[in-house]
């Protein structure tokens, strides 16, 4: 008997559109993605044109406007979510210290999870002494406190947003080696890299193609979180007067400026609070809407969503 | 119509998925009586065991809807009770046994405190609870029982928890026990063992059995009645031995028809150069010797069956075969070169000649990628063999070659039913050219009318291309109709090795004697004559 009539299900299956389009159709299907996603482009649109736009407004003083409330139109829209203990325009300040935020976070969560992967994917997949060794170097900057690495760090190269983005990269890499490592660890023993082995594939193939992809996701997810984190921990840098020198700005070095007038003026601290909240919230909504969209397993669930027989 | 111990009328019940509203099961309607045994037959996507997740509660709404119907259990519909008058049923009246023990058993309490608590759940003291525990641990057939209730699931091997799962279905006398392919994932030998104790306990509590198997042999060893399901709706249904001797429906022909085991066995090879000899292989996991000195010759375009239960190597010995595990002696003569002293380079063009089809393609197959990349990989592996542009339409050709179709090449594995993935992983060997293909259980995952098929696709690729196979089976009769010669294993030593003939029809050792019996013939009459023989056997042995 021929094997041809056994394959008949499974050929009814629509047409696939073009990748961009089927992207694009996903995320209409998920509005709290788009909704990140458009978030997201302002933040970044705020970081490449607000310094130039803003720049003056936002370093210019105005003491008979200090720590004037929110909501009051008569100033201008600049002013419209206050002004600072020097009467500067908080909504100004926002927009400018939106460049150096995202540039310390995505710098030093990027340069933290190149790293951390890299050397998770070896320490998994290469002989277990060279695991061990990495694994060791991970043990060794967790067990130093962060902060105290920070300090001497920064303290002897003297602070920068350079040197900032450095110090907490370094001390994030673990997070993402041990992640990594436990991964591929398991996934190093599934079938189909069994499979790719017996063809002959090389290690470097079997970790990118087969490994990498599987545990990316998770990545991903620990990327966005750890973005949340990195602000924070800028913040706490620069409370200590060793992170970013005014007059550069951040919106964790708003939080720790207002923070002593906390009390009297809820607003110094409340709007730049709320953008950081606002940008993890979109980048979680994101990456979570990108864990299954690239999964093609799991697509369906988006593509069915707003069809009319779902 | 005269009352059933528990009746299913005009079920149906659908999904909510992916693809729009699925009917799992259309107007089903059976029913079982005291003392009896029904198996719910068909292979998988039948809808075969919706209708007892119906029966015990077990269906998630939503996505699930039971659309009409009615269970009438003790005169009740239960489709009308109230949650908590289910859960008294459910274990108390009516219990149920699943395919894989371990994953229903707690694994951080002792198996005694879980068969004692389902006891307890119901309402017994905890004494009488401890006492009746031990009672049906002996019962089941457990060594040293008192010792047994003190271990964990994890100490005991497949059958014996399987065992465990009877005991504690049986803790509260149900008056029906429902067995969802029970011995599924059990030897053959302990396979046999399980049914025995099922069919005996079934005689001395006098309750009603549902079976559901995709298994003919289970049907004929056990079932007195037998409901074929296919794709949501009973197809045909009656007493067993009616059904098998005289199927009505085409369905159930084809599937009676796809038991394997009946065709013609190949005649012997003409002697040749082996391409591969195996000589005295040994490979230990710690203190456990897998491979214990295993010898083979395999000549060009053989097929070399080997078959054994779990933890007898076979496995181990294809791993080994294929470097994926590295041996502790012996050699492995590939055409004069030795396999286990080759150096990388030298393996890495080897690895074209020998390839290897795994057990579950829905593991075998890396899920991100599309069918195209995961056939042309072995091409960015090996680039000698073909020019990048010529990619595309060698694997169209590939596809076509294994029954598949050209316009699958864009789709991702997860699309595909198991025994068209089994077939893509088949086009994934094809395209290195090998002229050696170990199927490490190929066919075991699928269903029965699928293995057939695969094991034609098998054949023929053998017939047109000429290339040995060693292929790995726990189950005899699945390699009675394809290979040349059979190798049978037992804790990783060869105990009996032949031509297919002189396996099947004079085996010598005692031990494929008693695998040739434990596996069930799919014939009731078959299965009723050898009962009765075993039975005579046992009670001239006790006189």
């Amino acid at each position: 008997m021929s094997n041809a009539p056994a394959v008949t299900e499974g050929t009814a299956l629509p047409a696939e559109p073009s990748a961009p389009r089927r992207f694009l159709r996903m995320l209409w299907a998920d509005k709290f993605a788009l909704a990140a996603l458009l978030f997201l482009l302002l933040v970044v649109l705020m970081a490449l044109l607000g310094p130039a736009l803003l720049g003056d407004v936002a370093q210019k003083q105005n003491l008979r406007g200090r720590n004037a409330p929110p909501f009051e139109w008569a100033r201008g829209w600049l002013w419209w979510m206050g002004a600072d203990s020097l009467g500067r325009p908080l909504l100004a300040r926002i927009i400018v210290a939106a460049r150096n935020t995202v540039a310390i976070a995505a710098g030093a969560v990027l340069a933290s999870a190149l790293v951390g992967t890299t050397l998770g994917l070896v320490a998994g997949y290469a002989s277990r002494r060279v695991g061990e060794a990495i694994m060791r170097l991970a043990d060794v900057i967790m067990s130093f406190p962060s902060l105290l690495l920070a300090v001497i760090v920064l303290y002897v190269l003297g602070p920068s947003v350079t040197n900032v983005v450095l110090v907490l990269a370094i001390t994030r890499i673990p997070v993402y080696l041990r992640t990594t490592r436990a991964e591929v660890l398991e996934i190093r023993e599934r079938m189909f890299v069994s499979a790719a082995r017996v063809m002959g594939a090389s290690p470097r193939r079997i970790v990118l193609r087969h490994i990498l992809p599987v545990v990316l996701p998770t990545l991903t997810t620990l990327a966005t979180l750890d973005f949340a984190y990195v602000m924070l921990a800028e913040s706490a840098l620069s409370f200590l007067g060793i992170g970013i020198q005014p007059p550069d700005i951040t919106w964790g070095l708003m939080i720790a400026q207002g923070k002593e007038h906390l009390t009297r003026a809820w607003w110094l601290s409340f709007w730049p609070g709320l953008a950081i909240i606002l940008t993890t919230l979109s980048l979680n909504l994101l990456s979570n809407w990108m864990r299954i969209a690239l999964d093609p397993t799991q697509r369906w669930r988006l593509e069915m969503r707003g069809r009319p027989d779902a | 119509m005269p009352d059933h111990l528990l009746e299913v009328r005009d079920l149906s019940v659908e999904f909510h998925t992916a693809g729009g509203v699925v009917k799992a099961v259309r107007g089903v309607s059976w029913h079982v009586d005291r003392g009896e045994t029904l198996a719910i037959l068909g292979e998988s996507g039948s809808g075969k065991s919706v209708s007892t997740a119906a029966i015990l509660d077990l269906i998630d709404m939503p996505p699930g809807r039971i659309t009409s119907g009615e269970i009438l259990f003790d005169g009740r519909d239960l489709l009308r009770l109230g949650a908590a008058a289910r859960r008294d049923i459910n274990g108390r009246r009516i219990a149920m046994i699943f395919q894989d023990p371990l994953s229903h058993l707690n694994p951080v309490y002792p198996v005694g405190w879980q068969i004692v608590e389902t006891m307890t759940a119901h309402g017994l003291p905890g004494a009488r609870a401890r006492a009746e525990a031990l009672r049906l641990v002996t019962r089941v057939g457990l060594p040293d029982p008192a010792g047994a209730l003190r271990k964990y699931p994890h100490e005991f091997s497949g059958g014996q928890r399987q065992r465990l799962m009877i005991a504690m279905a049986l803790a509260m006398k149900p008056d029906v026990l429902i067995a969802d392919e029970p011995t599924t994932a059990l030897d053959v030998t302990v396979q046999a063992e399980v049914l025995l104790l099922l069919k005996e306990l079934q005689q001395e509590t006098g309750m009603g059995v549902v079976i559901i198997t995709h298994d003919l042999g289970v049907v004929a060893e056990i079932a007195d009645r037998v409901v074929v399901m296919n794709a949501g709706e009973i197809v045909e249904s009656g007493p067993a031995r009616e059904v098998y001797h005289d199927p009505r429906h085409p369905y159930t022909r084809k599937l009676i028809g796809a038991a394997p085991g009946k065709g013609e066995m190949h005649p012997p090879l003409a002697r040749a150069e082996p391409v591969l000899s195996v000589r005295n292989v040994r490979k230990a996991y710690g203190t456990f010797t897998a491979l214990d000195g295993v010898s083979l010759d395999l000549m060009p375009g053989e097929t070399l069956a080997v078959v054994g239960e779990s933890g007898s190597g076979k496995s181990t010995l294809a791993r080994v075969l294929l470097r994926l595990d590295e041996p502790d002696s012996g050699e492995a003569l590939w055409k004069g070169r030795d396999l286990f002293r080759l150096s990388p380079a030298e393996l890495f063009a080897l690895r074209r000649d020998l390839q290897m089809v795994f057990q579950d393609p829905t593991q075998s197959l890396n899920p991100r990628m599309t069918v195209a990349q995961l056939i042309s990989e072995a091409w960015a592996i090996h680039p000698r063999i073909l020019p990048r542009d010529r990619w595309r339409a060698r694997v169209a050709e590939l596809l076509a070659q294994v029954g598949l179709r050209p316009e699958h090449a864009n789709r991702y594995p997860h699309q595909f039913s198991g025994g068209q993935r089994q077939r893509i992983a088949i086009a994934r060997a094809l395209a290195l050219e090998p002229e050696l293909i170990i199927c490490d259980e190929a066919v075991s995952a699928l269903d029965v009318s699928v293995q057939a098929q695969v094991i034609d696709l098998l054949d023929r690729l053998r017939r047109e291309m000429g290339i040995a196979f060693i292929f790995i089976a726990h189950d005899l009769p699945v390699v009675r109709d394809f290979a040349d010669h059979v190798m049978v294993m037992q804790r990783g030593r060869v105990v009996e090795h032949g031509t297919v003939r002189q396996v099947f029809d004079s085996p010598r050792e005692p031990y494929t004697r008693a695998l040739l019996a434990a596996g069930l013939d799919p014939d009731p009459d078959v299965q009723a004559a050898r009962r009765a023989a075993l039975r005579t056997e046992r009670r001239a042995a006790g006189a």
